[in-house]
């Protein structure tokens, strides 16, 4: 391991008011790698995952401490700007949700909210992330059609592309399967493992044998703390935590 | 088993039965109102059954009720101006039965005053004559002018309102409902950005804390009686406009549409914060998550996404506005 971490997590501890949700996480990400966060619910998996692209800055009375960074800066210092931030970091979340606009306005929404408005570059950049997301072939006959006539697979994968089109070099995924059937699952799952080339991707998950398919590297939170963080080969056949052990093999969770 | 299918076919029965009772009453009202309304048109704009006569020599064959109102008002006093000879109109109506007969001639009961009012009409030619249907003559040797009935087009298109002018009533809404366009257009024109705004304000920027206060005290604003907003509008916002623009009368149609548009403001302001609180947290998050600041979120997602509940505000709040016309 001699690369710069892509993502680093310092001592991070994180407060819902009283609450203590997430406790002391040190943790690092190596570039172009997909690392698996796994652990029962309210585990802090999802915050912890948030945590990146400042989305719980939205929840009222939430106080962080320690440090984040990102390709060595702090994301939390008052000179950055949130939504430089949120450019570099997309999220795809556990439920499809396109916007009321037709096909190719939810993936060009991105590029104009950023001021990229020229049409042959949207259209083209519309294609690309399309096209990464496995989704173009489907849907290239009816761009101007509502998202919502679209599956829920389809529309996950819509969400992907249109996450991609502001070309962020980390994508997080919250859960992005859970709400598909097994094919559209299999499809996303797919584009994870190409999608790796290019980006850093952190992926929450309840699934086990997902996160054993996708992941190079598997964290497993319990109660707020990282209990056990190692390859996922590792993770899933020789833990070093029996608590790790009997989450993986079942026994509870 | 059976027993509980019966149920189920029993309320559902008796939904049907309510909804179509309620369709019914509403389909009933307006047969009534329409029916009262139409009457209108098959009438005569003549008042408590009054005849125009002249005497037998006299060209006019009709008249229409502008022209009765102009000849009553002194507008009109030669008959060319309505297609008749070149002669000065002398006016009768029954108040001037005095000028003309004693009491002993028209009798205790008036019994002789129709044919005494059939030999008036036919010694003096150049008079018209108005009154009451009972005293017509049954041997009558002058003429009866028809007047043209109440009719629709003109109904809609008449300028003039004077529904309780004598002899003949003039029944013209069209400045009626011009005002009630024209104010109406400028309140929504004042209301809605103004309580978009605010409704925006309440349910993306302020705090939760200070939601909690404005909201009740809005909605408070919905129950005032439309009596109050005039009465505000009388006091406050007439002489404003009047100090303002240096105008004669500060009773305009503007005073008229601020005091609509603060009326339907509170409606406007808590239904469409309602739509806006709607929007899905999914879908604000994934908006932000893509770099858009709070305010291209609100513009492009928020806004369009709660339109529908927006609209619905607009047409509430006016609506309220436009009934209780009370306030103008």
């Amino acid at each position: 391991m001699t690369m710069n971490p892509k993502i680093e997590s310092k001592n991070v501890n994180l407060y819902y008011g009283a609450f203590h949700a997430l406790k002391g996480i040190t943790m690092s990400v190596q570039p172009n790698t997909v690392t698996a966060l796994i652990g029962p619910s309210g585990c802090g998996k999802s915050t912890y995952l948030r945590l990146f692209n400042r989305m719980n800055d939205l929840i009222p009375g939430i106080r962080i401490e320690g440090d984040v960074q990102i390709d060595g800066k702090d994301i939390y210092s008052k000179s950055l700007r949130v939504d430089e931030l949120r450019k570099k970091v997309g999220m795809v979340f556990q439920k499809p949700n396109p916007f009321p606009k037709s096909i190719f306005e939810n993936v060009a929404y991105g590029l104009r909210v950023n001021g990229l408005n020229h049409a042959s570059f949207v259209e083209e950049r519309v294609e690309t992330s399309l096209r990464q997301a496995a989704l173009w072939e489907e849907v290239k006959d009816k761009l101007k059609k509502s998202a919502f006539e679209l599956s829920g697979g389809q529309q996950q994968r819509l969400c992907i592309a249109r996450a991609l089109a502001i070309e962020p070099s980390v994508l997080l995924m919250d859960e992005p399967a859970s709400a598909l059937d097994p094919i559209s699952t299999s499809k996303i799952e797919e584009l994870i493992y190409e999608l790796k080339s290019k980006y850093t991707i952190i992926i929450v998950t309840h699934n086990m044998q997902q996160a054993g398919r996708v992941s190079d590297k598997t964290a497993f939170f319990y109660l707020g703390e990282l209990i056990e963080f190692d390859d996922t080969q590792v993770i899933f056949t020789n833990p070093q935590n029996p608590r790790t052990q009997s989450y993986v093999t079942g026994r509870f969770g | 088993m059976t027993l509980k299918r019966f149920i189920e076919k029993l309320i559902e029965g008796m939904l049907m039965i309510s909804s179509s009772i309620s369709a019914l009453a509403v389909l009933l009202i307006v047969l009534f109102l329409f029916k009262e309304g139409f009457s209108l048109f098959s009438t005569s704009p003549l008042e408590n059954h009054n005849v125009i006569v002249v005497s037998k020599g006299n060209p006019i064959e009709k008249l229409t009720a502008p022209q009765i109102k102009d000849i009553f008002d002194q507008k009109i006093t030669n008959w060319q101006t309505v297609g008749g000879k070149n002669d000065t109109i002398i006016l009768f109506t029954i108040n001037d039965v005095s000028n003309y007969f004693s009491e002993e001639e028209i009798g205790e009961n008036f019994e002789y005053l129709p044919e005494k009012l059939s030999r008036l009409t036919d010694s003096i030619p150049s008079m018209l004559a108005v009154y009451p249907d009972k005293y017509l003559a049954k041997d009558f040797k002058g003429k009866t002018v028809s007047v043209a009935k109440n009719n629709i087009p003109d109904f809609i298109s008449g300028r003039e309102w004077f529904p309780t002018a004598e002899p003949a009533v003039q029944l013209g809404v069209l400045p009626l409902i011009l005002g009630t366009l024209m104010v109406s257009f400028f309140a929504i024109l004042f209301a809605l950005p103004v309580g978009l705004a605010t409704a925006i304000y309440m349910a993306e920027v302020a705090d939760e804390r200070l939601r909690k206060i404005l909201k009740p005290i809005i909605e408070l604003l919905a129950g005032i009686p439309s009596v109050v907003y005039g009465f505000f509008g009388l006091i406050v916002i007439v002489p404003l406009i009047h100090d303002t623009f240096n105008l004669p009368v500060g009773e305009t149609a503007l005073a008229g549409s601020i005091v609509l548009a603060i009326m339907a403001l509170p409606t406007i302001i808590t239904v469409s914060e309602d739509a806006i609180r709607n929007t899905p947290r999914s879908m604000k998050e994934a908006s932000l998550a893509l770099g858009a600041n709070k305010w291209q979120t609100i513009a492009r997602v928020i806004i369009p996404n709660s339109m529908s509940g927006i609209s619905a505000a607009a047409i509430l709040g006016i609506g309220r506005a436009i009934g209780e016309t009370m306030a103008v």
